[in-house]
Parts: C-alpha cells; sequence; structure tokens
C-alpha cells in the first residue's frame, strides 16, 4: 500500500516537473509551518498565504505543531509530492542534515524562513529568510537615543525570555546602539518572559525601586506584549505612558499600533511576518532564470512611529496575530 | 518554666509566620522603601501591595489545592483551568456581555473542570497526579481554541473591575483571596467538612468503612479547585485586559502546589491548613517581588528562588524540629 502510493507520488512528481517547467504562475511549494504557538506565527502563515495567492503560487502548509518529527514527514511527504520548492520554519536548529539531503537529492531547493538551522552542509538549502534581531534591538536603541537627544535618561529594560536567542540579541543590539551616549543608561533589566503579565508585573515592581517611577525616562521593551503590560502599569501608578515615560519596544502587533494610535506608546519596531513573500521572489528568479540568491535574505526591520499607527492597526488586526 | 511556657503556647503557625516576616525582612534589606505606602488613586500603592496582589491568583489556587491534597490528591490543571476560564470570560467581555454572565459562564467552566477531575479521581479511580494531569495538557488547547489562538482583549469595565477596583483601598483580588480563603476555612473548621476531608486523606478505605462519603467529598474537593481555578483566571484575564491561552496561569500549579506545602499541609493528606497556604502563596510572591527588586541579574531569578526555598522546607522539615527539641533546655522539653 505504501509502496504504492510513493510510486504514484513518485509519477505525480515527474508529472509536476515537467508542468513547473511552464512557468512561475504553476509553482507548487510546500511550507512546513512550525505550528500557531504566538500570535506572530499565525500572521506569518496568513501573509504568507496572500504572498502566493499574490503571484498564483499554489501553496501547501503543513503544520507540524511544535514538533521535528512531524516538520521531516512534511518535507518527505512534499518531496513524494514533487513540489517545486520546500519552505521550512525550523523548530529547533540541529538534526535536519538527512532530510534536506534527501531534498538535495530529489533537486528540490529549500528556503528556510523565519529561523536558521546548524548544518555544516550549506549546500543542503538554497536560502534563508531571516530577521536580524541585533539589528532590530539597535533600531530601538538609535531611535531612543536621537529622540531623547543630550539629556540624561535612565533606561528599563524588560527582558525576553532568559536565554532566549531573541532576548540575547535584542539586548545585545540595543547596547551597542546606546553604548556611543553616555547621556542613556540601562539602570534596571529584568525578564518578563515575553508576557503581558510579567510585563506589567517587573514593570510595578520598576516604577516602585525608581522613585515611584520619576527617575524612569524610557522602557524599553524586548517584545510589545511585554510593553503592553507595561503601560498599564505605567497608569496605575498614575503615570503618562508615552508622556511621562518613553515606550519602545519590538515586534509590531496590532495592540501595541493601538497603544500608539492612543498616545501611550512612542515607537516600535517590526518584525515582519512577511518571510514568505521574499522567498517566493527568491525561488521564482532561481526557477526562471538560474539565479542563486544570497545565502541570508535579510527582511526589513521597520520602525514604526504613533503618525501611522491607526493605519496600520486597520491594516494589522485581521491578518490572525 | 514560666518562661518557656508561652514559648510552647505559640501556635503551629510559627514557622509559617516567620518565615513570612524572614522574607520580608529580606525585602527590606535590598530595597529600603519596601514598606513604603501611600494612595494612588483611591488605592495604596506599594511593594507590599504588589506582593499581595500580585499573589492573590496564586493564594486563591492553593484554597482548593490545599482541599485536594488533604484527600492525599493534586491537582495539576489549575494553571489550564485559569486559561480555560480566562478565555471564555475575554470572549464574551469582548462580546459585550455583561459582568454576571461573564463571571457566571466563567465560573461554570471552571466547576466543569473539577467535577472532571473529581469523577476521574473519585469514580473511575484513577489517580489524581495523572486525571489531572489530562486536563492539565488538553486544558491549554482547549483555552487556545476558543481565543482561536490569539490574545484576545477587550475594554469591558465591568470586567477590568474584577482585578482593577478596590475596597477600603486593597486591590480586589486581594479582598477576593481573602473572602474565599475565610469562607472555605469557616466551611471545613465549622463544619465536619474538614474531618471528612482529613479521614479521607489519611485513610480512605477506613474513611469509607466508617460512614463517609468519600466519593461525594472527593469530587466537592475537586470542584472547590476548579472553581478557584476560574475566579483566579477571571482576575489573571481582568488584570491584562486580555486573555492570553498560552501564558495565563502557566505554571501556576507548580506555585499553588509550592504554597501548600510552605504552608504546613502534608502532601501524604490528613494534615491541612487553608489559612497558611494563604501565607504560604505570599512567602513565594514576597520572595519574588524581592528579586525583581533587588536589581539582580534575571539569570539569578531561579537560582535565588530555589535557594529561598531548600532553606524554607528545611527549617520546616521534621528533621529540622527534632532538632529544635534537642537543643532546647531538658527541663522544658516535653
Amino acid at each position: 500500500m505504501i509502496r504504492k502510493t510513493l510510486l504514484a507520488g513518485v509519477a505525480l512528481a515527474a508529472g509536476l516537473m515537467a508542468a513547473g517547467a511552464a512557468g512561475a504562475a504553476d509553482l507548487t511549494i510546500g511550507f512546513s509551518q512550525i505550528g500557531s504557538e504566538s500570535g506572530w506565527r499565525a500572521a506569518e502563515t496568513t501573509v504568507s498565504k496572500m504572498e502566493a495567492e499574490k503571484r498564483g503560487i499554489d501553496l501547501k502548509i503543513a503544520d507540524a505543531q511544535q514538533k521535528q518529527e512531524n516538520q521531516i514527514k512534511a518535507i518527505r511527504s512534499f518531496i513524494a509530492q514533487g513540489v517545486d520548492a520546500i519552505f521550512l520554519a525550523p523548530v529547533v536548529a540541529t538534526g535536519w542534515d538527512s532530510v534536506l539531503e534527501e531534498a538535495k537529492d530529489a533537486e528540490i531547493p529549500v528556503v528556510l524562513l523565519d529561523r536558521t538551522i546548524d548544518t555544516k552542509d550549506d549546500s543542503l538549502y538554497l536560502t534563508a529568510v531571516t530577521s536580524d534581531t541585533v539589528y532590530e534591538g539597535r533600531v530601538a536603541g538609535e531611535w531612543l537615543a536621537k529622540t531623547v537627544g543630550d539629556k540624561d535618561c535612565k533606561i528599563v529594560e524588560l527582558q525576553g525570555t532568559v536565554g532566549s536567542s531573541p532576548a540575547i540579541n535584542r539586548k545585545k543590539g540595543f547596547d551597542e546602539a546606546i553604548a556611543a551616549h553616555s547621556n542613556l543608561s540601562i539602570v534596571r533589566s529584568q525578564t518578563g518572559d515575553f508576557t503581558r503579565t510579567k510585563g506589567k508585573e517587573v514593570m510595578e515592581s520598576f516604577i516602585k525601586a525608581e522613585n515611584g517611577g520619576k527617575d524612569i525616562c524610557a522602557v524599553y521593551a524586548h517584545n510589545d506584549d511585554m510593553q503592553i503590560g507595561a503601560i498599564q502599569a505605567i497608569k496605575e501608578a498614575g503615570l503618562k505612558p508615552g508622556t511621562d515615560i518613553l515606550l519602545v519596544s519590538i515586534d509590531a502587533v496590532p495592540d501595541i499600533f493601538k497603544a500608539m494610535a492612543e498616545g501611550e506608546a512612542n515607537a516600535t519596531v517590526e518584525l515582519t511576518p512577511n518571510m514568505a513573500g521574499p522567498a517566493f521572489d527568491a525561488v521564482i528568479a532561481f526557477k526562471e532564470n538560474g539565479t542563486v540568491p544570497p545565502k541570508w535574505i535579510q527582511t526589513e526591520s521597520k520602525l514604526y512611529l504613533p503618525d501611522t499607527a491607526q493605519a496600520e492597526y486597520e491594516r494589522r488586526k485581521d491578518l490572525g496575530y | 518554666m514560666t518562661l518557656a511556657r508561652p514559648f510552647r503556647a505559640l501556635p503551629a503557625a510559627t514557622p509559617q509566620i516567620l518565615t513570612f516576616a524572614l522574607v520580608l525582612f529580606a525585602n527590606w534589606l535590598v530595597f529600603p522603601d519596601f514598606f513604603d505606602l501611600r494612595l494612588q488613586d483611591g488605592r495604596l500603592f506599594g511593594s507590599l501591595i504588589d506582593v499581595l496582589n500580585r499573589g492573590a491568583p496564586v493564594a486563591i489556587l492553593a484554597i482548593g489545592m490545599t482541599l485536594v491534597i488533604a484527600t492525599k490528591g493534586v491537582d495539576l490543571s489549575v494553571g489550564a483551568v485559569m486559561a480555560i476560564a480566562g478565555a471564555v470570560a475575554a470572549t464574551l467581555a469582548a462580546d459585550g456581555h455583561s459582568l454576571p454572565v461573564i463571571v457566571l459562564a466563567a465560573l461554570a467552566v471552571g466547576l466543569a473542570c473539577g467535577l472532571w477531575n473529581g469523577i476521574l479521581v473519585a469514580v473511575l479511580d484513577i489517580q489524581p497526579i495523572i486525571a489531572t494531569l489530562i486536563l492539565m495538557v488538553t486544558g491549554r488547547g482547549i483555552a487556545q481554541l476558543v481565543t482561536e489562538g490569539q490574545i484576545v482583549t477587550f475594554t469591558h469595565e465591568g470586567l477590568i473591575a474584577v482585578a482593577g477596583a478596590s475596597l477600603l483601598g486593597l486591590p480586589m483580588p486581594v479582598v477576593i483571596a481573602f473572602a474565599l480563603a475565610g469562607l472555605a476555612a469557616a466551611l471545613v473548621r465549622f463544619t465536619a467538612l474538614g474531618l471528612l476531608i482529613e479521614a479521607i486523606g489519611i485513610n480512605r478505605t477506613a474513611a469509607t468503612y466508617a460512614g463517609v462519603d468519600s466519593r461525594s467529598v472527593l469530587i466537592a474537593a475537586y470542584a472547590v479547585s476548579g472553581l478557584g481555578a476560574a475566579v483566579a483566571g477571571l482576575i489573571a484575564a481582568s488584570d491584562i485586559r486580555g486573555a492570553d491561552a498560552n501564558n495565563a496561569g502557566l505554571w501556576l500549579e507548580l506555585d499553588a502546589i509550592l504554597a501548600v506545602v510552605v504552608g504546613g499541609t502534608s502532601l501524604f493528606g490528613g494534615r491541612f491548613s487553608i489559612l497558611l497556604s494563604l501565607v504560604g502563596a505570599f512567602v513565594i510572591q514576597a520572595m519574588n517581588t524581592g528579586i525583581l527588586l533587588s536589581g539582580y541579574p534575571p539569570e539569578m531569578n531561579l537560582i535565588v528562588k530555589a535557594t529561598v526555598i531548600v532553606l524554607i522546607l528545611i527549617v520546616q522539615s521534621p528533621a529540622a524540629s527534632r532538632m529544635k527539641t534537642f537543643l532546647r533546655p531538658p527541663e522544658s522539653r516535653r
């Protein structure tokens, strides 16, 4: 039975490959998505579908529910189906070599989305489309340095989950950006585990510890959710978020735009959910003209300010965040 | 002898109260303004209030957990039930239902979860750790189904007041926690219920033969735990004005169990105190708040917490109390 299915798959694959040469419009791409563990991930899935539709690509999404074994199964099934390319958002960094070799043997290009993998053989994938999380932190830091100017500014930092790579990198980038400005200093830094509840609790204690919040000039949060918690803590302490205390965070989820539109937050750096768009373009160029893309396509980390907040909120609220 | 008498007459609560005082003292050492209080918008404002306010959800969980543990059981599902109740409340609030509807719906969901656990344990005789593990795992999934994987936010004045309002300057969650604890403590101590729970915890078979309707009492204990989890879930959702199915109540079942243990309730069943579990919950939160105020790097959080807990458990261990008896002057030994 299994052998029959495989044979049918191979036959189908051969057929599809022949058809694939016809043009970009006929591309079939398999996408092994991690799951839907966060709002951002759900938005990434939604945006990927929209981008595929725009280009007339048939996108098959396999939800791995946070399990590498499911992703490996999905990749094998995509190979059997003979898709034109495979997108992979790897749940972990290691253990991909053998399955990606199978894809390579089948001459199916693999594009990594959002995260990268540890491998000695980087010919196993065509390119990786990811955000530079260090750069995100730097954008946030540079915005703050520019906004504050020459004034002294005591910053409190809400870190992500201790030891997670976005937390480490976003801290690093921010530290680099403010290092050149001696008037800026991080006076307190604690983890809020990327959640609203913890962000609020940690901010409450920061406010107590820094003279009822009067000594705090700015809050830098590693994600918007913690910042939304912090905004509530600031309000409950009788201070005005956005005015008494400057707020900058990363991710650009819809709710932070709502806060910005109400004047309660000052800036956010986008972690774009559109990783698939640049990946589609790279695959199309590769299939049509044989253009080999660079090994790393860095997505834009755009800074958003309150002036566009209302429009951005309207645009994002239905993306499934 | 005259000196030793009041010392000996100290209530059984001494280690817990002393622990709480010590943790507060340590907080004062790392942060001298710890006991400062002021009024902010008609609400008391200060680190001590933070301890009570942030500790309230775990304190409420600990009430039900105490009863369950007293029957020699455990309820691992309370964190997930919090997430479900919060998700239901937030979804209804976003749809504009009135506060009584929201609260009743959340409580009904909590009660249903508690009954489910109770029936698995009491009727099907499944071990409590496994029976409640089922809901711990599936519960978060159910909550995600309710919220469709998103953080559901609301601007419902009534629901926001559940955590945002205050009574006599105390934040509402604190008032709710104390009221529920007082009610539960009165219920088990002024009726035979407490005795029945202890009897089941010590030996369920013997209690059943002695005429205790152990099945009903067990189901009731898990139902109370589920109800408490629903209240905690309402507070958690109200606090952030949204339901975060992934993170609401995450690992709080472990904090609740720890609160019960710090409160001196035996994990082997039979001996329990609801009010001391409450103290246990506030000990844990005082420690968390202290760590946040101290300014240590976040990498140290878990190490500091673990060290303090080990110290607390050593101080409360039977070996330590034997040591105390041994060190006492011989004439005051009992």
